[in-house]
């Protein structure tokens, strides 16, 4: 007996290149890499390089400082570039460390079901009570200010939605035939857990971790605009719009430029995480 | 007897897909015209466009859909929301969803009173109670503040029913109306029809994919496939003769006609798709009778033995096709 | 009805120990202790550091002292500020207010603009309205708030001064806190010009707060309207020759309100962290910006409590959603 595997395959890339959305979104998306993989490459100068005669340089008037300098003197392109780097770093670590513990800690509740389900999911329930970001300053605020903590943080926040949505798809997986004759048939849990059903659950946790992408970015970005995530002088987007606070009605740019570049990478995440929703969902409505 | 409605040469395309194609339609007041044929013969389609009620991606196009004379196809919106629900009405196939379920059922009913102003206000309460009535809800007054889903499907139709016959109209539509009930229902709401019919004069078009139903209720008989007209005739000739091979093979997979052979006759094969429509006739994939003249030219829809019937060869009393080569 | 009720209530208890726990845990997970910092005080000598930990009850096993903490609670005490030294509960209530004005506004503005515009696009499905709407929610929801409070300050306040660049109210104005909601302080003060004032600075932060649930609402309210356009029940009210007017707003926007009210439930969390950061943006005095400062003064006492405080308002409005939400689906009665 052969298990209904949800296909992610050819059919699935086709549908979702019919989207004008989510095909806009993964260009961008690999630009993004691109950039930032050849970040030493592309960027001008180096992250940290201070130009003590160009404080504040507007943008568009030298050829060397494109997109103009900020109070220090650094090159606010290249910033961005190796923002770009660090951007694309914290969603993978956030959205990995997430995935992982979430998808597994899920499983576990559909599995072991009783008692142990009960605790998990109370525990996800007390979690989503916090709003996210005041969830992610209380983490940061025991464990301290910087780049590393907050990507704990957001990690932490992030946590319920995995951790339900593998659940769910695992409850209704565990329901089906395939699954009780091969339990019956004396699998062990954890290959049924690891090979049979988190397979086919694949499809929407797919979808959550391009969007909690997103959703990793932005709260990190807030955790630095605040002062609680990276820390000076690290190029982050959100940290750079800390820097900007202080100068930003002088000097627009520092504003504008790293604001634009979050918005831009977010909404490629959100729009290429839509489009996978999208194309793997079967009711889709034309 | 007056013409009620009359359709010449209806089509419904779905962008490339021709749901319906060159349908004509008439019915009289008082009569029963039974539209039969299997899913996907375009049989609700057709009455759907004529209602005005179909989806934006549907294209309608007739040389004539007129009510009592007055022309529907070009109407403007306002004209058709003045007749649909007043003078023509359509009861649908699923009566539990076809029924807003965050409104009591009475109140539903009374909306198509207040829309048409057909009852002065203080009246529409006792109007639903008695509508209700008629159509068989027992303990009216109770039953019309309960929602669709406290109800079960027999009720609900009957509800939908009262809501459709509420405004007095002169032609009622009924799309498939006992097909989802349980069996036991359906001879009742049936018979509520045909009852309805008859007390109120009412020109009834019973859209079915049953020649049973047709058998209790028809007084002439339209047989649709893949969106054409196959056949049309009284109700009496069309089962002691039917004109057309797929009437003839619809009669003898009946389980009535069954008796004594060893298998229950079907239809071999599917009513054709979007995409492998035949060039010629577009049974003739499944007649028993086909011929290679039947896949290579379209029959027209003409007159043969008092009916109309598209087919090269129509069958004649024997049941042997007419005409055709050996 | 009740029995909803009492069924949501039960299940918050375990939640609220839960919650209180974790804050607690959390909080004294952090190292150090209040008692610490005063170590390098003259005339401090350990066993006066001893006596200070006693008397706060931090020498006590970690159990006893949360059962202590959740006897405090039950008594509404949640402990003083270590900055200020007022009572978190006071410090609350009078930051409170701002915020809630805020959140509303933001929220009525969402709404107010976000459900017609859902409406519309979903009636027009296709046309320039609808993509425009898909588009503008997609960007809204991508936008950093921060980022767009700045940037609004930016165009609308510093370079087209229509509107001032913080605070609630012109500082000329003393305005008798009556209700602690200044729009309806200043209108019964009566002092000219207030209320405009009020009014003139509440504008952007509320569109700014309220942009990314307008962008959730109004695709929410598209969605389900498409959903509902498509039912059954709809083609029969169109076959009963009501107005399209009618049939949209009488018909589909009432099946349609269900999940778009769920949606409006979890739009009070995103509001409250969102507030976070409009406040700091625009200096507005409410509860975001004291729970940030008080991470950056280390006021733990603070942070646990208004963060309890959040949680338990959170609580409350989703069993607010789940009532109305049992209310606006007949199916889920009796």
């Amino acid at each position: 007996m052969s298990a209904t595997v949800a296909a992610p395959g050819a059919g699935l890339f086709r549908r979702l290149l019919e989207n004008p959305g989510a095909v806009a979104g993964l260009t961008i998306m690999v630009v993004l890499i691109v950039v930032a993989a050849a970040a030493p490459l592309i960027a001008p100068y180096g992250p940290a390089e201070q130009f003590r005669e160009s404080f504040l340089t507007p943008p568009f008037q030298q050829a060397a400082f494109p997109l103009g300098t900020d109070s220090l003197g650094r090159d606010i392109l290249t910033r961005l570039i190796y923002g770009a780097r660090l951007s694309l770093l914290i969603g993978l670590i956030v959205v990995a460390l997430s995935l992982t513990v979430g998808t597994l800690l899920g499983l576990a509740a559909a599995f072991a079901s009783g008692v142990l389900d009960v605790a998990i999911m109370r525990l996800m329930d007390v979690l989503l009570v916090f709003p996210s970001l005041l969830l992610a300053i209380v983490v940061v605020a025991i464990l301290g200010p910087g780049l590393t903590n907050a990507m704990l943080a957001v990690a932490v926040v992030l946590l319920p939605g995995y951790v339900r949505l593998a659940r769910a798809a695992a409850l209704g997986e565990l329901a089906r035939e395939y699954v009780v004759a091969t339990r019956s048939a004396g699998a062990g849990v954890l290959r049924l857990m690891l090979l049979v059903v988190l397979p086919n659950c694949a499809a929407p946790l797919i979808v959550q971790a391009t969007l909690g992408f997103s959703a990793a970015i932005l709260d990190a970005a807030a955790l630095g605009f605040l002062g609680l995530g990276a820390q000076p002088p690290t190029p982050e987007w959100g940290t750079m719009l800390a820097d900007a606070l202080q100068f930003y009605q002088r000097a627009w740019w520092l504003l504008t430029f790293p604001g634009i570049a979050i918005l831009v990478t977010v909404m490629a995440f959100n729009l290429l995480g839509d489009g996978l929703r999208d194309a793997l969902d079967p009711k889709l409505r034309r | 007897m007056t013409t009620l409605l009359d359709v010449q040469n209806l089509t419904v395309d779905f962008g490339p897909f021709h749901a319906v194609e060159g349908i004509d339609l008439t019915v009289a007041a008082g009569e029963v015209l039974c539209v039969v044929g299997e899913s996907g013969s375009g049989k609700s389609v057709s009455m759907l466009a004529v209602m005005g009620l179909l989806p934006r991606t549907g294209r309608v196009a007739a040389e004539r859909v007129a009510f009592r004379g007055a022309d529907l196809l070009h109407a403007s919106p306002r004209g058709r929301r003045r007749l649909i629900g007043r003078d023509m009405a359509m009861v649908f196939q699923e009566p539990t969803t076809s029924l807003n379920p965050c409104y009591p059922i009475g109140w539903q009913i009374a909306e198509a009173l207040r829309a048409h102003a057909a009852v002065p206000r203080a009246a529409i309460r006792g109007r639903v109670v008695e509508l209700l009535g008629q159509v068989g809800v027992p303990a009216p007054e109770q039953r019309m503040r309960a929602f669709p889903h406290q109800l079960s499907g027999g009720l609900n139709q009957r509800a939908m029913i009262a809501m459709a016959i509420a405004c007095d109209p002169a032609l009622l539509i009924a799309d498939e109306p006992t097909t989802a009930l349980d069996v036991t229902v359906q001879k009742g709401v049936l018979d509520l029809l045909v009852g309805l019919q008859r007390d109120r004069g009412m020109g009834l078009v019973l859209i079915t994919h049953d020649m049973g139903v047709v058998a209790e209720t028809a007084q002439r008989v339209q047989v649709m496939y893949a969106g054409q007209v196959m056949e049309e005739q009284p109700a009496e000739p069309l089962f002691a003769h039917p004109r057309h091979p797929y009437t003839a093979a619809l009669l003898d997979a009946l389980p009535e006609r069954a008796e004594g052979k060893p298998r229950l006759p079907t239809i071999p094969g599917v009513v054709p798709g979007a995409e492998d429509r035949p060039a010629g006739c577009l049974f003739a994939p499944r007649c028993r009778f086909r011929t290679p003249h039947c896949d290579a030219e379209r029959p027209a829809l003409r007159m043969a033995f008092g009916a109309r019937v598209r087919c090269h060869y129509p069958l004649d009393d024997a049941g042997n096709p007419t005409g055709r080569p050996a | 009805m009740f029995r909803l009720l009492a069924r949501r209530l039960a299940l918050i208890v375990p939640t609220f120990i839960g919650v209180t726990l974790l804050g607690f845990l959390l909080i004294h997970s952090i190292p150090g202790d209040p008692v610490e910092v005063r170590v390098g005080e003259r005339g401090i000598s350990p066993e006066r550091l001893a006596y200070f930990r006693h008397e706060l009850g931090l020498d006590q096993p970690l159990w006893k002292q949360f059962l202590d903490y959740q006897g405090q609670l039950l008594q509404g005490d949640l402990g003083r500020s270590v900055v200020t030294q007022e009572s978190v509960w006071t410090e609350f209530k009078t930051f409170f207010p701002a915020t809630l004005e805020l959140a509303a506004c933001a929220l009525a503005f969402a709404i107010i603009v976000g459900l017609p515009l859902g409406v519309m696009a979903a009636v027009r499905r296709g046309s320039a309205l609808d993509y425009g709407l898909i588009g503008l929610s997609v960007t809204g929801a991508s936008m950093p708030i921060f980022w767009w409070g700045l940037m609004a300050i930016l165009v609308f306040s510093v370079s087209l001064g229509w509107t001032p660049v913080s605070g609630r109210i012109d500082e000329l104005f003393y305005i008798e806190p009556r209700t602690g909601f200044l729009l309806i302080d200043s209108w019964l003060s009566g002092e000219p010009g207030a209320f405009r004032s009020a009014v003139r600075h509440l504008v952007l932060p509320a569109i700014v707060l309220g942009t990314i649930p307008l962008a959730t609402i109004a695709r929410m309210t598209r969605s389900a309207m498409l959903e509902v356009l498509g039912e059954d029940y709809v083609r029969t009210a169109r076959a009963k020759g009501l107005a399209p007017g009618r049939i949209v707003v009488v018909h589909a926007l009432r099946n349609a309100l269900i999940p778009v009210v769920t949606v409006l439930g979890l739009q009070v969390g995103a509001l409250l962290g969102g507030a976070i950061l409009t406040e700091t943006v625009f200096a507005w005095p409410g509860v975001g910006h004291w729970l940030v400062e008080s991470v950056q003064r280390r006021d733990y006492n603070v942070l646990q409590g208004g963060t309890l405080l959040i949680a338990v308002l959170v609580m409350l409005v989703n069993l607010g959603v789940d009532v109305l939400y049992g209310v606006l689906n007949p199916r889920l009665r009796r």
